[in-house]
């Protein structure tokens, strides 16, 4: 037995990759996203300074290429003669630790209350549908600032009302996804052979849902960025010291005369970050989901 | 289309419902005594008793939400604690200003997205189509709240082309009518204060307007180009019509169709939105005065304000979905 392999038939698994590799935009995202994850990863080394450290003598420095910038200080320092090149390259653990916290929240609470609601149907499905019609009853971010504002702003808190904000979009992939598995015939035969529910769901149906929750993952990564540092400007979320974008923005305003430059870069940080996850995630959606492939 | 309508609204009330249970669940889940949240620190023991009165605090949760809710149909969503104003004459008071900067953000977002659109797909591949569709996903990116103080800078700081903050500069009189200034300066012919007006809007209504104006950009786009592929469009060309003609009489109109519902969906991001961007350019808005809430833990603005902007979500939202219905007739209304 055995023919020889076609080397054309390659596994769709390689075949994605392979898609995804000639995509130009998720090629960059990727980059722009290894590059952001390298630099959390080894702040310590890569940062030229202590975050946290002030310095009375090196207060409102500004970036190199100025007239009077140094070597020393890169991008400058606040108002404290705190790095601001070492600040940023810390927020980036901050911005991805949040990232990953409140996406994987709404990842696995949105997973199974959408696998719930697609496999059991009737009263299941539809008080999980309600409930999530409620939280999209509330308007972009207004949510998650209600929840701090009235749980406490700190980071935790902010991870967690961002979390729950994006429940309802995984719910409702995963739901729709079930709904359409169930109707094949593998699931028919997996019931019939008297597989338990959760073996039917997680190790049958869910692999199958991969691919539109991998994007959805992707692109909320990208509105968690977003939306943590807006609570973070708005006081909300991380507090002082912790070199957190969005605050380092808020402190800023007070110099906006006096320093631009303490204001620009951080926003420079999320806007690039933020890019680097949506373009993966565009890259994804054209090499994961071949209905939209041309 | 009647019943349709009806349906539509029958099955907005259970969301409304619900939005009330999480924001009545919200002041429970605070740690401490919801009196005297909503009473702040300077409260004495008497009116924090008449509070617990008041809200049923000594009765079951489920009592609690039913007084609530009957608060809520007669309209009283409370006083402010530091102000001691009722919470829904100063919604009444401020929600003019944040209409007219999120209809103006709006009417930027169609205008510029769907031009932005429209070209990018007829002209595919092109410089401009990568350069706008670069633009639109680095809009989608955009910290606005940075984005406004970038602006703040360069228009108002450096160039001093456009006025920092505000509504209206100081020292221009205005007769307040309807409490959107453009429209009142216009029916009063005060054109000095007009002009004023629409300077003082340009530079929030832009900030706001970036992520709707990139949403609806990239959306026109791809909707355009699956029109464009359709037969009927080569039979219009081969007729031999101009390419505007082809695009505007045949593209675009059934293009519009998704498109129509994005910019509707809009709203959601432009309430939301509205918070970072009034705060920052202190526009007397809905959105700065629960910023500001937030910052003194005012707790019952926060509560009316969130009823309030999300129950106007779920109404918006229910407007697209008829509308969609009213021009889409391929749509089925079962």
């Amino acid at each position: 037995m055995g023919n020889p392999k076609n080397p054309y038939d390659r596994h769709p698994f390689f075949e994605q990759i392979s898609q995804l590799w000639r995509n130009k935009t998720a090629v960059a995202g990727l980059v722009i996203v290894t590059g952001f994850i390298l630099m959390a990863i080894f702040a310590p080394f890569l940062s030229p300074h202590d975050p946290l450290a002030t310095s009375l003598y090196d207060q409102i420095k500004p970036p190199v290429w100025h007239e009077t910038g140094t070597w020393k200080n890169i991008l400058g320092t606040d108002e404290l003669g705190r790095d601001t090149l070492s600040r940023i390259i810390y927020g980036a653990r901050v911005s991805l630790t949040v990232a990953i916290v409140s996406v994987g929240i709404a990842f696995t609470l949105g997973t199974l209350l959408g696998c719930i609601s697609g496999y059991y149907k009737g009263f299941w499905d539809s008080l999980i549908m309600r409930i999530m019609d409620m939280i999209l009853a509330f308007p972009y971010l207004l949510l998650a600032i209600v929840v701090v504002a009235f749980l406490g702003p700190s980071l935790k808190n902010a991870m967690m009302a961002i979390g729950i904000t994006y429940v309802p979009r995984f719910a409702r992939i995963v739901r729709g996804s079930v709904l359409e598995e169930c109707e094949k015939d593998y699931v028919m035969a997996a019931r019939a052979v008297g597989a338990r529910d959760w073996r039917i769901l997680f190790i049958g149906i869910l692999p199958n849902c991969l691919g539109p929750l991998i994007v959805q993952t992707t692109l909320s990564m990208a509105s968690a960025i977003l939306d943590a540092a807006a609570l973070s400007f708005l006081g909300l979320g991380a507090q002082p010291p912790t070199p957190e974008w969005g605050g380092m923005i808020a402190r800023s305003r007070a110099l906006i005369l006096r320093a631009s430059w303490v204001m620009t870069f951080p926003g420079i940080a999320i806007l690039l970050a933020v890019l680097g996850f949506n373009l993966l995630g565009d890259g994804l959606r054209d090499a994961l989901d071949p209905r939209l492939r041309d | 289309m009647l019943a349709y309508i009806l349906r539509r609204i029958m099955i907005m009330i259970p969301t409304l419902l619900g939005v009330t249970i999480i924001v009545f669940l919200m002041l429970h889940a605070t740690p401490g005594d919801p009196a005297e949240l909503l009473l702040g620190e300077r409260a004495t023991n008497e009116s924090l008793e008449q509070m617990r009165e008041h809200l049923g605090l000594n009765e079951p949760l489920y009592v609690q939400y039913g007084l609530f809710l009957s608060r809520l149909l007669k309209g009283d969503l409370g006083e402010t604690i530091w102000t001691r104003q009722k919470v829904w004459i100063e919604i009444k008071h401020r929600f003019p200003a944040t209409i007219e900067l999120s209809l103006v953000a709006l009417c930027i977002s169609c205008f510029a997205g769907m031009l932005l659109g429209i070209i990018s797909a007829t002209k595919q591949y092109s410089i401009f189509d990568y350069v706008s569709m670069i633009g639109a996903l680095a809009g989608v990116s955009m910290p606005i709240f940075w984005l406004g103080l970038v602006f703040m800078l360069i228009f108002s700081l450096n160039l001093g082309w456009l006025p920092l903050s505000g509504r209206l500069s100081i020292g221009v009189d205005l007769d307040v009518i309807t409490n959107f200034y453009i429209v009142d300066a216009v029916i009063t012919r005060n054109w000095p204060a007009f002009k004023d007006a629409v300077w003082h809007i340009i530079m929030p209504a832009v900030t706001l307007s970036t992520i709707p104006t990139a949403i609806v950009a990239r959306m026109t786009r791809s909707a355009m180009l699956d029109v464009l592929r359709q037969d009927y469009i080569k039979t219009a060309k081969a007729k031999g019509l101009s390419q505007l003609q082809v695009i505007f009489k045949h593209a675009l109109r059934n293009a519009m169709i998704p498109v129509v519902t994005t910019i509707g969906l809009q709203f959601g991001v432009l309430l939301g939105g509205a918070i970072l961007t009034e705060s920052i350019f202190a526009w007397p808005g809905v959105g700065k005065w629960m910023y500001d809430a937030v910052m003194q833990r005012d707790y019952m603005v926060i509560q009316g304000g969130t009823l309030f902007i999300a129950s106007l979500f779920v109404v918006i939202n229910l407007c697209v979905d008829v509308l969609y219905a009213v021009i889409n007739p391929r749509i089925s209304i079962q």
